[in-house]
C-alpha cells in the first residue's frame, strides 16, 4: 500500500495527475476515523490530507473559519471555543460507533457531511459549508464558494462535494461559517414515555417558538430503566429559565419534566450524537431519515419483523438509528421495505465488509438520477481514481 | 444599454416557428400557449428591464406532465428553453431570446400539503414567496427566506437563484430551507429528490439545483421548511454619524455572540428615497442607518436590545429609535424592503448585489463611492450588513445611452471590487446575464470548466437557458 502525503496543493496535484494514465485507485483519507462509513473502498493506494494542516483564516466578527483538510477537528473546535465560537451542526464522532482510533479531521467533515443533534435545527455540515478548494480527478485545482455566507455565484459544487464521501474530489482546504456559543445550556427531560407519545411531545416543542436546539427520544431499552424524552436548549441564561417554564406549561399533557445542566446531560447528548449506545456490540447499524413524525411507525414495523432490532431518535425522530443483527443483508430489505410507504431513506452505517459490499450502503436512486449520479462523477473524476465505489458500485 | 451580448438566434428555429407552435398546441390546453405579439410581450424581459427579447413562443403548463412533455419536446426540437417563475430576476435570469421556449410557472401555484407537525409545507413552482407565509401564518409559522419581491417572486425562481432576503443572517437563505423538489429532467423524465426527510443519499442534488438558475432542468414542486414564529419581532433604528461607525457596530455585535434575525444597513441617500417612499420615521439628519430586528418574547427582546444598544453607544450611535407598535414595526421594513422600487420613483437604476467579508465594509463603502462619483453618478447603499450583502443602486437617467454605460461600468467596477477583497460577484440575486462575462474575476478556466462540465450532465447541448451565466465563449460540454 502506498500512502501519499502531500504538503501542497500542488503536491497534491501531481500526484493525482501520476496516477491518472495508470488509472490505479486512490482511497482519500483524513484521520481514518470513518473509513468504515461507505462501501469497502477498493483502492490500492492512499492519498492521505495528514501533511494538509493548519487554521487559514479565521475571522470570529465575520463568523469565518477556513482550514487545511487534513487539520484535526479538535484543533478547529479548540480554536473557536477560545472566543466563544463553535462549529454550527456539532458534528458526530465515529471512533466510539467504529471502535476506530485517530484524530477526526475538518476535512472528512466537509467530506462526508458529518452533522448531530443540532442539524435539525442549525442546519447540517453542508449547510455551514460555505467554500471548497479541491483536487479533482484530473488533477487540477478547483474552488467553489468562498469565505462569504451569501453567494450564489455559479454553480454550487461546494454542496456535490459535502457528501461526495471522497469520490469527487481531494479537498485540500475548507471554509465554514460558525456560530456564537450559547451562553447556557440546559436540557428538559420526560419518563417513561413510548416512542409515539415521545416523538409527539418532540414535535409540538419543535413546533413551539422556544427553539429545541436538539430533540431526542430514547426507548428503555437503551436508555436503561425508563425511556427518556429530551430537548435541549441553548440562549441565553434568562431565556432559558423563561423557555424552560414555558415548554414545561406547553407539554404538560406530558408530565412534568426535569430541568438538566451540566456534564451528565452533555454526555448523553454525546451518547445521542455518537450512537454511543451501539459501541462495542457486533449489531450492524443503519441510520435512518425521514418524516419526524413517521420515525416511531418505521421503527414499529421493522421491529415486528426483527424483533431483536433496537433502536432510538434524534432530530425529533426524523433520524431513526437502528441495530440489528449483522448477518444476511443486515435487515436491508426490510428496513427499506419498511420506508417505502413512509418517505426517506436508510443508511448501513455500520457492518462488517462482506455485508457492505453485498447490500446498497446508500439508498438505491431512481434511475435517471443515478444516471446524473454517473455523470456527475465523470465529469470530475473521469479516469474514475477517487473512491472507486465508495458511495455506489460503479461510482 | 446594449454592453452585454445575446447568442445569435438560430436561424433554422425561427423559420420552423409554426411547425414548434403546432407542436407545442398538441401538448397544452390552447389557453397554456402563448403566440401574438401582444400576449408574448410581458415576458420579453424581467426586472432587468434594460434589455429584452421576445421570445418564440411562451408556454405556461399547469402541471408536472405538461411541462415534461414540453421539455421533451424542445429537446427533440433542438429548441432552447427559458424557464420563468414570476419574471422578478435583477440579474436578467429570465429574459428569454428569440429562438427560445419559455415555460412559465405561475398557473402552477397551489399549496399542496401543509404538515404542521412535521414543519414542511408542499408547494407548486409558481406559488409566491409571500402565499407560503400566508397559508401558514394562522397556525403561526412562516417560510423563512423573504426576498424583497417576495410579494410577486414564485418558490421556483427563488430556487432557482437560491434567493436569500433580510433575515438569512439567522434563518439561511433557499437552499437551507428547501428539503425536497420534484424536478422535469430536459429529456421529460421526471424525477423526486429529497422529500420531508433530511440529508439525502448519494451527491447533493438538492443543493446542486439551489442556485442553478434554470440550467438543470424545471422544478414544479418543492418541500420547504416552516417554521415557528417567534413569539415577537421588534425592529430597532439605529443612526450614526458615519458608515464606518455603523459597520463597526455590527461587527461587534456579531462579535459579542448577538445574531439578531437581520441587520440592515442603509447610506443617506438609501433613507431619504426610501422615507420619502415610505414615511418610515427613519431618522434624517445620520449618514448611516442600522435597522436591527430582534426576536422573542418582550423581556428576551428587551434584554437583547439592551446589549446591542450598549454596543451601538460604544461606536458612537446618534439615533435608537424602536418600535412601538406593530404598525410602525410594518412601516420600518415597509421603507427597506421598497427601497427598489422607491428608488425607481426618483431615476432609473441598476442593483448591484456583490458579497464581502464584512470586515471590509468601511474600506468598500468609501472605494464605491470614488468609483461611482468618478463615472459622475450618484449611488444609494442597501445591504444586509449582517452577512455582507451588499445593494449599491447606481441612479442615472436610461434615456441617456452614454450615462447608462457608466452606470454598468460602475456596476461592474463595485463587483470587481467585491471579488477583490474577497467577496463573490452575487449574494442573492444571481448571475443571470448580468454577471455573465464577470465570472472570469471570480473563477479561473478550471474552476469554470468543471461547473459546466456539471452542467453538460443535466444539458449537453445547452438547451436550457442557455445564455446565462457563463460566458458565451468558451463554453465545455461533457
Amino acid at each position: 500500500m502506498i500512502i501519499h502525503t502531500p504538503t501542497t496543493e500542488a503536491q497534491a496535484c501531481a500526484v493525482v495527475k501520476s496516477v491518472v494514465d495508470s488509472a490505479v485507485p486512490l482511497t482519500l483519507r483524513g484521520g481514518g476515523t470513518r473509513s468504515a462509513l461507505g462501501r469497502p473502498a477498493q483502492a490500492a493506494s492512499t492519498l492521505s490530507s495528514a501533511g494538509l494542516t493548519g487554521i487559514t483564516l479565521y475571522e470570529p466578527a465575520e463568523m469565518v473559519i477556513a482550514a487545511r483538510a487534513g487539520t484535526p477537528l479538535a484543533l478547529v473546535q479548540e480554536t473557536l471555543a477560545e472566543r466563544s465560537q463553535m462549529l454550527p451542526f456539532e458534528p458526530m464522532d465515529h471512533r466510539a460507533l467504529y471502535g476506530s482510533e485517530g484524530e477526526p479531521t475538518i476535512g472528512a467533515v466537509a467530506a462526508c457531511n458529518i452533522s448531530g443533534p443540532r442539524r435539525i435545527n442549525a442546519g447540517a455540515a453542508r449547510d455551514s459549508l460555505i467554500g471548497v478548494r479541491l483536487v479533482n480527478g484530473r488533477g487540477e485545482m478547483i474552488k467553489s464558494g468562498g469565505r462569504v455566507m451569501k453567494n450564489v455565484t455559479g454553480l454550487d459544487l461546494v454542496k456535490l462535494l459535502s457528501g461526495s464521501h471522497g469520490t469527487l474530489g481531494f479537498l485540500t482546504e475548507v471554509t465554514f461559517r460558525v456560530l456564537p456559543r450559547p451562553e447556557r445550556i440546559a436540557t428538559l427531560q420526560w419518563r417513561g414515555l413510548s416512542d409515539e407519545v415521545g416523538v409527539a411531545l418532540l414535535a409540538k416543542a419543535l413546533g413551539s417558538p422556544f427553539e429545541p436546539m436538539a430533540a431526542a427520544h430514547l426507548p428503555a431499552r437503551i436508555a436503561g430503566e425508563e425511556a427518556l424524552t429530551l430537548l435541549r436548549l441553548e440562549n441565553f441564561s434568562d431565556s432559558i429559565d423563561y423557555r424552560a417554564a414555558e415548554l414545561a406549561l406547553l407539554l404538560g399533557d406530558y408530565g412534568t419534566p426535569d430541568l438538566l445542566e451540566g456534564t451528565a446531560p452533555a454526555e448523553l447528548w454525546v451518547d445521542i450524537r455518537d450512537a454511543t449506545f451501539f459501541a462495542g456490540s457486533d449489531e450492524a447499524v443503519w441510520r435512518l431519515s425521514l418524516a419526524p413524525t413517521s420515525g416511531p411507525e418505521a421503527a414499529a414495523a421493522i421491529t415486528q419483523m426483527i424483533p431483536a432490532a433496537r433502536c432510538f431518535y434524534d432530530w425529533g425522530g426524523g433520524l431513526v438509528w437502528l441495530a440489528v443483527p449483522a448477518y444476511g443483508d443486515a435487515a436491508a430489505a426490510v428496513i427499506r421495505t419498511a420506508l417505502k410507504p413512509l418517505g426517506g431513506h436508510a443508511t448501513l452505517v455500520r457492518a462488517p465488509d462482506a455485508i457492505r459490499a453485498g447490500v446498497d450502503v446508500f439508498q438505491p436512486l431512481a434511475e435517471p438520477l443515478m444516471r446524473v449520479t454517473a455523470g456527475i462523477k465523470q465529469s470530475f473524476d473521469p479516469a474514475g481514481i477517487f473512491e472507486p465505489g465508495r458511495i455506489y458500485a460503479g461510482i | 444599454m446594449s454592453a452585454i451580448a445575446f447568442p445569435v438566434p438560430d436561424a433554422g428555429i425561427l423559420a420552423r416557428r409554426e411547425s414548434i407552435i403546432a407542436g407545442l398546441a398538441r401538448l397544452v390546453p390552447p389557453q397554456a400557449l402563448i403566440t401574438s405579439d401582444d400576449e408574448r410581450r410581458p415576458y420579453e424581459t424581467d426586472a432587468l428591464t434594460a434589455y429584452r427579447r421576445m421570445p418564440l413562443a411562451v408556454v405556461l403548463p399547469s402541471t408536472t406532465q405538461e411541462v415534461a412533455a414540453v421539455l421533451r419536446y424542445c429537446r427533440d426540437e433542438g429548441v432552447p428553453v427559458v424557464p420563468r417563475g414570476s419574471g422578478t430576476s435583477l440579474a436578467g435570469g429570465a429574459i428569454p431570446q428569440e429562438d427560445a421556449v419559455v415555460i412559465g410557472v405561475s398557473k402552477m401555484n397551489r399549496i399542496l400539503e401543509i404538515d404542521y407537525a412535521n414543519r414542511v409545507a408542499r408547494v407548486e413552482a409558481g406559488v409566491t414567496n409571500l402565499a407560503v407565509t400566508g397559508a401558514v401564518s394562522a397556525e403561526g409559522f412562516f417560510y423563512a427566506p423573504d426576498p424583497s419581491s417576495q410579494l410577486a417572486c414564485s418558490i421556483g425562481g427563488n430556487i432557482g437563484m437560491n434567493s436569500g432576503g433580510a433575515h438569512c443572517l439567522k434563518y439561511g437563505v433557499t437552499t437551507n430551507n428547501v428539503l425536497g423538489v420534484t424536478m422535469v429532467m430536459l429529456d421529460g423524465s421526471i424525477v423526486e429528490i429529497g422529500g420531508a426527510h433530511l440529508d439525502s443519499p448519494g451527491y447533493d442534488l438538492l443543493g446542486l439545483i439551489n442556485g442553478s438558475e434554470g440550467q438543470l432542468g424545471i422544478v414544479t414542486e418543492a418541500t420547504v421548511r416552516i417554521l415557528r414564529a417567534a413569539e415577537g419581532a421588534r425592529p430597532v433604528l439605529f443612526g450614526f454619524p458615519t458608515s464606518e461607525q455603523a459597520g463597526s457596530a455590527v461587527a461587534a455585535i456579531i462579535g459579542a455572540g448577538i445574531i439578531p434575525v437581520a441587520m440592515e444597513f442603509m447610506d443617506k441617500p438609501a433613507i431619504e428615497i426610501c422615507e420619502a417612499f415610505a414615511k418610515a420615521g427613519y431618522p434624517m439628519d445620520v449618514e448611516a442607518l442600522l435597522i436591527i430586528e430582534v426576536e422573542g418574547s418582550d423581556d428576551e427582546m428587551d434584554a437583547q436590545l439592551a446589549l446591542i444598544v450598549a454596543i451601538a453607544r460604544e461606536h458612537g450611535v446618534s439615533t435608537v429609535k424602536e418600535s412601538k407598535s406593530a404598525m410602525e414595526a410594518a412601516a420600518i421594513w415597509k421603507g427597506r424592503k421598497s427601497a427598489f422600487g422607491a428608488t425607481g420613483r426618483i431615476a432609473d437604476y441598476i442593483c448591484m448585489d456583490g458579497t464581502i467579508p464584512t470586515g471590509q465594509l468601511p474600506y468598500v463603502l468609501r472605494r464605491m463611492d470614488e468609483i461611482v462619483k468618478g463615472y459622475g453618478l450618484r449611488v444609494a447603499n442597501v445591504f444586509h450588513a449582517g452577512d455582507g450583502n451588499l445593494h449599491p443602486l447606481i441612479l442615472y437617467n436610461c434615456n441617456d445611452p452614454v450615462e447608462a454605460q457608466k452606470a454598468e461600468d460602475a456596476g461592474m467596477d463595485i463587483l470587481k471590487l467585491c471579488v477583490e477583497v474577497g467577496g463573490c460577484l452575487t449574494g442573492e440575486h444571481g448571475v443571470g446575464i448580468e454577471k455573465r462575462d464577470l465570472m472570469t474575476f471570480q473563477f479561473n478556466p478550471e474552476d469554470l470548466a468543471q461547473q459546466m462540465r456539471v452542467r453538460a450532465v443535466f444539458d449537453e447541448r445547452w438547451l436550457l437557458n442557455p445564455a446565462k451565466v457563463f460566458p458565451l465563449e468558451g463554453r465545455v460540454a461533457a
